[in-house]
């Protein structure tokens, strides 16, 4: 029996077990789920020497704070984060995101903030002890899916780890996530249920990512966009990054944990290559859209992926 | 057959088979979306089938729209249809305690409320498709006479295995979640079980559904 964990004396706001999500199950009800920002997870992973199938604590504007019990572990934290660690003997290191760092029994990590940002990640190699559901560990708190009886972490709670013995060594990169000033689209497949100033003001007018926005949509304010066809459409399947507009013609912009589906038109998606950074949009931030054809989304998303790959293969 | 394809974004194909929402459409739908599960066409992550649309989303690394949308016009069909459907029997309590919009449905349809669960009980319904949340099933299509609009205010929590009507169709609440169906019971019965990976889900598309009426001390003691 292993009996290697760690301890959460301080949950965080939203902290869940997250990968690279569910697949195949859209038409029983389950969506994708998994990391709202892959790069920084696949960045994580690889600075802990992890695969790509091992769960990650994804955490919201606050993280927890673990305590390490019975073992030693590399550790990594990515995204624009703020963390400290406190190890036994009462020192306090400040943290670093992108470097790998050990942490020794008894040693707590206060992950303290994100800034200017959502989310972020917290790796150990090995990763977490957790049963998947549907093949992946992914937490989808709204639907009460995967491990954890598909709730977020709570106080007290134990997560065990696989604690896997492992040589310590320093990895580190340069990374910080550029903002992104205009969030591009492809126009949906009920573009022209729109007025045509309610198209027009989609594509020139400023929005503002409001409060209501968690892992299952986000909610932006703006200009009203007026419906002149028909406000419920049949309920249809749905994919993230579908922004649909109900008939108080404020628009919802679908995240991993969206519904399958929806019965609202849909006026845009969101570019596969834009999706990480729009989700570490906070509430208030003022956002734009920008209208690209298909094949132009293809080339961003090839480049997308040749950025990443070149970013993963700094770590060495 | 499809109607038409187009994208859904840039890593999701949009098939339409049409505007009609019948059985006929919808088997169609289905047909499809079986055959496609069974290929398991390299790239496709997530197949969406609904009353008459078929969703398919794909890994931009792996497979482009246009290549995958040549395969699915290509797609030569295996008579699925009607494999492995079943007919399932839901129990349902109709106590007030859960049949919370029952007196809308009344004045609205100015139809008596044991009319409306006469009506309601002696149906046999069709399961169109599972989705919204987890294993909830949408199942057409309802008598004419109990046909009425959402709610105009969507209630923030509808309790879980509440049983809703709107327009001609009828779902079951899986988990408690927002929604704006008239709700006229509740079952006992487990329609989506997270520990069964292999089954979850109690309804499936091309289903059969009907209901029977339970005493609320039936429910209670409900043991599946």
């Amino acid at each position: 029996m292993n009996k290697s964990y760690f301890e959460i004396l301080r949950p965080g706001i939203n902290s869940t077990f997250q990968d690279l999500g569910r697949f195949n199950q859209h038409h029983i009800g389950i969506p994708m789920s998994g990391v709202m920002d892959k790069r920084n997870y696949l960045i994580g992973n690889k600075l802990v020497g992890n695969s790509n199938n091992i769960s990650a604590i994804e955490f919201a504007y606050q993280g927890p704070i673990l305590k390490l019990k019975s073992a030693k572990v590399i550790a990594a934290v990515t995204g624009n984060v703020t963390f400290q660690i406190l190890r036994t003997n009462s020192n306090i290191e400040k943290g670093k995101c992108y470097e790998t760092f050990e942490l020794n029994d008894g040693d707590q990590i206060d992950i303290i903030s994100t800034n200017k940002s959502v989310y972020g990640y917290f790796f150990i190699n090995g990763g977490f002890k957790a049963e998947t559901f549907w093949e992946s560990f992914s937490i989808n708190t709204r639907a009460k899916i995967g491990p954890n009886e598909g709730a977020k972490f709570g106080i007290n709670q134990k997560l065990f780890i696989k604690n896997k013995e492992n040589k310590f060594q320093k990895k580190r990169i340069e990374y910080l996530s550029s903002k992104i000033e205009f969030i591009r689209v492809l126009k949906g497949t009920n573009f022209n249920y729109f007025s045509e100033e309610g198209k027009n003001n989609f594509f020139t007018k400023e929005f503002v990512v409001s409060k209501l926005t968690d892992r299952m949509g986000m909610r932006i304010e703006g200009p009203k966009i007026k419906n002149i066809f028909e406000s419920n459409i049949r309920s249809e399947g749905l994919i993230k990054g579908v922004i649909q507009v109900p008939g108080d013609g404020n628009p919802i912009i679908m995240l991993s944990d969206y519904g399958t589906i929806g019965g609202y038109p849909k006026i845009a998606v969101v570019i596969s290559s834009d999706y990480d950074r729009l989700t570490q949009l906070t509430p208030g931030s003022k956002i734009k859209f920008k209208s690209v054809e298909l094949e132009e989304a293809e080339n961003l998303y090839k480049l997308y992926e040749i950025e990443t790959k070149s970013i993963l293969n700094q770590i060495k | 057959m499809i109607k038409n394809i187009t994208n859904l974004g840039d890593a999701a194909l949009y098939c339409d088979f049409g505007n009609e929402i019948d059985q006929e459409t919808n088997l169609n739908v289905i047909k499809y979306f079986k055959n496609l599960k069974e290929l398991k066409i390299e790239g496709i992550i997530n197949i969406t089938p609904s009353y008459n649309k078929l969703i398919i989303s794909f890994d931009q690394s792996v497979i482009k729209y246009e290549n995958l949308k040549n395969k699915i016009v290509d797609l030569k069909l295996h008579n699925k249809e009607n494999q492995n459907n079943k007919l399932i029997k839901v129990p349902m309590c109709i106590d007030e305690e859960f049949s919370l919009d029952i007196k809308r449905l009344s004045e609205k349809l100015k139809v008596k409320h044991d009319q409306i669960y006469n009506s309601f009980f002696n149906k046999e319904y069709y399961c169109y498709m599972t989705g919204f949340i987890a294993g909830m099933p949408f199942l057409g299509d309802t008598k004419e006479n109990i046909r009425l609009n959402r709610l105009e205010t969507p209630r923030v929590k509808v309790p879980k295995g509440s049983i809703g009507i709107t327009e001609q169709f009828c779902n079951i609440y899986t988990y408690e979640s927002p929604g704006g169906w008239n709700i006229i019971g509740n079952t006992p019965v487990k329609i989506f079980d997270q520990s069964n990976q292999e089954n979850p889900t109690l309804i499936n598309p091309g289903d059969k559904v009907t209901f029977y009426k339970i005493s609320k001390k039936e429910y209670q003691n409900y043991n599946e």
